[in-house]
């Protein structure tokens, strides 16, 4: 483990040309560099997450350039837009289909909350109503450095996970699901509306 | 282009038995209507894009309105007799109009660069009667349009080749865009509510604790 390592003795050995590193650091390093994310936009956040693609800002830099136009491949889900509830349980079924490990970005005020839509009828109140969100990003939409913080984000939330222990990462835990339920369509909004097990409505207090 | 009385007189003679009326509409668009009964809609739709001197051949826009039912209360000054007196009595008289939905047509002449001329048809009620025929058969462009309203008003287009709902989904049983929706209560905090919203986070707003003193001990120390 690299906590039992001296760091010392690591960069005395460094200097000698010996390298030590640990399973978990390297295979940690391994998957922060490659995370792939699913292919998908659902609104106007999604054209600021092609330019953070595109050669400007370079997702590319940070390995996160290939763009998997199916869920089986991917291993990150940007939730980039409003989130309608005709659409809901499509991007749960999509997250399902996505293999372990796999990570959540809620892009944009809409992903967040609903955001300017929050009141609409047809708007979702927050994908974190379904699915577990690792990373969320604030703007209307969020300028493609933010996406990119949310990124680096993520990357250091990767590099942190641990495989063994009592703390170990979510996808090495047999007692964490992986899927969720899809929500049916109800007669007057989505049944349930949402997922009691993820995502409590806040208790508001207030005479 | 002739004007809206000029295209209601030439409607009416080739359309026998079409009962038009013009609905003015006041205000900064000053865009008056035809209302058209429905049993004679798609003749008259037929013929206004056929007609060589309109030429109305795109429909640019369909869209619905609702309205409620409404009671209207007028103060009436009437001369009765009171205690053998002749006098000039208030009476409040209460009128009822019931309400309707409404498909409001935008019709425009791409070959003679002219429009637009809005016609509009009307519902018997805002229940079973909420019936209209369609006018896709005569423009192509009126189907995604009609289903919608029929997706968010919930009038029945008679004769629609495809009537089904096309942005909520087919279990779906409301009518969003009717005035007297009623969403489904998932509130969540607003940092500033007002009007309709405050009313609705006020049923949402959970009472403070009892307090039972010892916080006062608290602040005082």
């Amino acid at each position: 483990m690299s906590e039992q390592i001296d760091e010392g003795l690591k960069s005395e050995l460094q200097k000698q040309g010996i390298w030590v590193t640990s399973t978990q650091e390297l295979y940690n390093w391994g998957r922060r560099n490659s995370i792939w994310p699913l292919q998908f936009g659902l609104a106007c956040c999604a054209i600021e997450m092609i330019a953070t693609a595109a050669s400007r800002y370079d997702l590319a830099r940070f390995g996160g350039e290939v763009f998997r136009p199916s869920p089986r491949q991917a291993d990150l889900m940007i939730v980039a837009g409003t989130v309608t509830k005709k659409m809901a349980p499509q991007i749960v079924r999509l997250y399902n289909q996505m293999p372990d490990p796999k990570y959540v970005i809620s892009m944009g005020a809409c992903a967040i909350s609903g955001g300017p839509f929050k009141q609409g009828y047809n708007v979702l109140k927050g994908i974190d109503r379904y699915i577990p969100v690792d990373v969320y990003i604030p703007g209307c939409p969020p300028r493609p450095e933010a996406l990119l913080h949310a990124f680096m984000e993520l990357q250091r939330k990767i590099d942190g996970q641990k495989l063994t222990g009592e703390n170990k990462a979510a996808h090495l835990d047999r007692a964490q699901p992986s899927e969720f339920p899809v929500p049916a369509f109800g007669a007057h909004d989505l049944e349930p509306p949402s997922n009691l097990d993820l995502f409590r409505p806040p208790q508001i207090e207030r005479v | 282009m002739e004007s809206l009385e000029e295209i209601k007189t030439r409607v009416e003679a080739a359309v026998p038995g079409a009962d038009i009326s013009i609905i003015p509409n006041p205000g900064p668009a000053n865009q008056p209507s035809l209302l058209i009964d429905n049993e004679h809609a798609p003749h008259v739709a037929r013929f206004l894009r056929d007609d060589p001197a309109l030429r109305l051949d795109h429909c640019s826009n369909v869209t619905g309105v609702d309205w409620l039912d409404r009671t209207v209360t007028k103060k009436v000054k009437v001369k009765k007799l009171v205690e053998g007196e002749e006098k000039e009595v208030e009476e409040t008289h209460e009128e009822f109009f019931p309400g309707y939905l409404e498909s409001v047509y935008h019709l425009y002449s791409m070959a003679l660069k002219q429009g637009p001329v809005i016609i509009r048809m009307r519902t018997a009620d805002r229940g079973e009667g909420a019936r209209l025929p369609s006018l896709t058969p005569v423009y192509r462009s009126a189907d995604f349009q009609e289903r919608e309203i029929f997706d968010l008003y919930g009038i029945r287009f008679d004769g629609h080749p495809d009537l089904r709902r096309i942005l909520m989904w087919d279990e779906f049983e409301d009518y969003p865009m009717r005035k007297d929706y009623r969403e489904p209560d998932d509130y969540e905090y607003e940092p500033t509510p007002h009007d309709d919203v405050l009313e609705k986070a006020k049923q949402h707003y959970s009472t403070r604790p009892q307090l039972d003193g010892a916080e006062e001990l608290t602040a005082q120390e």
